[in-house]
């Protein structure tokens, strides 16, 4: 294992996408391996990754963006990696901000989240999204005693002991953003956001759209609500992702 | 469903305790032929394996408890009263609809449990599809790639 650090790009339906976003990862020469989780695309993502010089991991069918993340921590966490960086596929984060979210690590921080509000101009959104983003990142703010602005932010760097929690924990399958915020912080993990710039979709379709925001509600809610009674995931132990012979 | 239960819920506010019937001869006739039908079928799905044990239990306990009610119109009095509705097939309807409610939860309760299980197993073949593929190309071998799907996500996730 040539790093310590391993970059996760979750990534469904990105083959014209996810090439770019791999090659300006790699022309930064930051000490990190890529990996791109591709999440059963039927559209050669897997491919366009690895000929970008990406490590590649499939799963046979679509699974969901959290558990993409998921196989990313197991993937880390099976080959001893010590640090997790995450991104998405599609072009929004600025490779360039990897750098802030490293540097938050170095300084102690367990979670490094970036935000695209705490500095400069954040991208366009939906009524409906914006409101939304206001109410959790109320709700984040709130229950995990640090201020956060951009809950649901997909660009992550993440300590060895947070990896760890993810990867052996119950992780949420279609929108990890506030809950494991909250069960990152009831962990006892150190929460910072880090000002990052994002930029708007260069294509490609949104997981917040349509009805599927009112579900992201509904859910986020039920979650946030049982979180302090829930028992961790189902059958923990029994079948274990990240561990294995 | 919710029409049933609406219309029990009505009558017994509304029933000063009226004199309970027993059912007339063709309801009661139907409701075991019904109940007996569903039990045959149900045994012989399991039977030819088409339907496993585990998931037979409910069904079977649901067309038995119509069968007994149907027959001891005493029992169905009683439990009648003591239910409060007006009619005793209100009984017969209330019973069938609260085991369907709990077949319909033990549904939803085994989908939950196998929409995790195929997860993981999703995930660990990524990993070990990767493992593989490091430990032919180490070996000298070409590795070859996984099959891959070609149909668009028909099964992604809400």
């Amino acid at each position: 294992m040539p790093h310590a650090t391993l970059l996760v790009i979750p990534a469904y339906r990105e083959a014209s996408r996810v090439g770019d976003v791999v090659r300006e990862v790699a022309a930064l020469g930051l000490p990190l391996d890529v990996l791109v989780v591709d999440d059963g695309s039927p559209d050669g993502t897997a491919d366009e990754a690895r000929a970008a010089g990406a490590l590649v991991v499939s799963h046979a069918f679509n699974l969901g963006y959290g558990s993409a993340l998921h196989t990313g921590y197991c993937y880390a966490v099976r080959s001893g990696y010590q640090r997790v960086l995450q991104m998405d596929a599609d072009g929004q984060h600025e490779a360039a901000m990897l750098q802030n979210l490293l540097a938050a690590l170095d300084a102690g921080a367990d979670v490094a989240l970036g935000s695209r509000y705490l500095d400069g101009q954040p991208p366009r959104a939906s009524l409906a999204r914006r409101a939304g983003t206001r109410l959790f990142a109320w709700i984040a703010s709130r229950w995990t005693g640090v201020r956060i602005t951009d809950p649901t932010s997909g660009f992550q760097g993440l300590s060895a002991r947070a990896v760890h929690l993810l990867a052996n924990d119950g992780f949420p399958e279609d929108y990890p953003d506030t809950d494991v915020l909250v069960g990152h912080a009831r962990a006892g993990m150190r929460l910072v956001e880090v000002p990052v710039r994002m930029h708007e979709r260069r294509g490609g379709l949104s997981m917040h759209r349509g009805a599927r925001i009112a579900y992201y509600g509904y859910k986020m809610l039920v979650t946030l609500l049982l979180l302090p009674v829930r028992r961790p995931t189902p059958l923990r132990n029994r079948d274990s992702v990240a561990r294995f012979p | 469903m919710i029409g049933a239960l609406a219309a029990f819920a009505a009558s017994a506010a509304s029933a000063p305790a009226p004199e309970l019937q027993p059912l007339p001869g063709r309801q009661q006739a139907v409701a075991i032929g019904l109940a007996a039908a569903v039990l045959l079928l149900v045994i012989e799905l399991v039977r030819r394996r088409k339907l496993r044990e585990e998931y037979s239990w409910l069904w079977v306990s649901t067309a038995l408890l119509l069968i007994v009610l149907a027959i001891d119109q005493d029992l169905l009095v009683w439990l009648s009263g003591w239910i409060g509705v007006a009619s005793p097939v209100s009984t017969l309807f209330f019973g069938a609809s609260v085991f369907l409610l709990a077949l319909v939860l033990q549904f939803s309760v085994r989908l939950s449990r196998l929409t995790h299980r195929h997860r993981t197993l999703a995930q660990r073949l990524a990993l070990l599809e990767d493992e593989v593929q490091r430990l032919r190309a180490g070996a000298g071998q070409a590795g070859a790639a996984p099959p891959r799907r070609t149909e668009p996500g028909r099964d992604e996730v809400a």
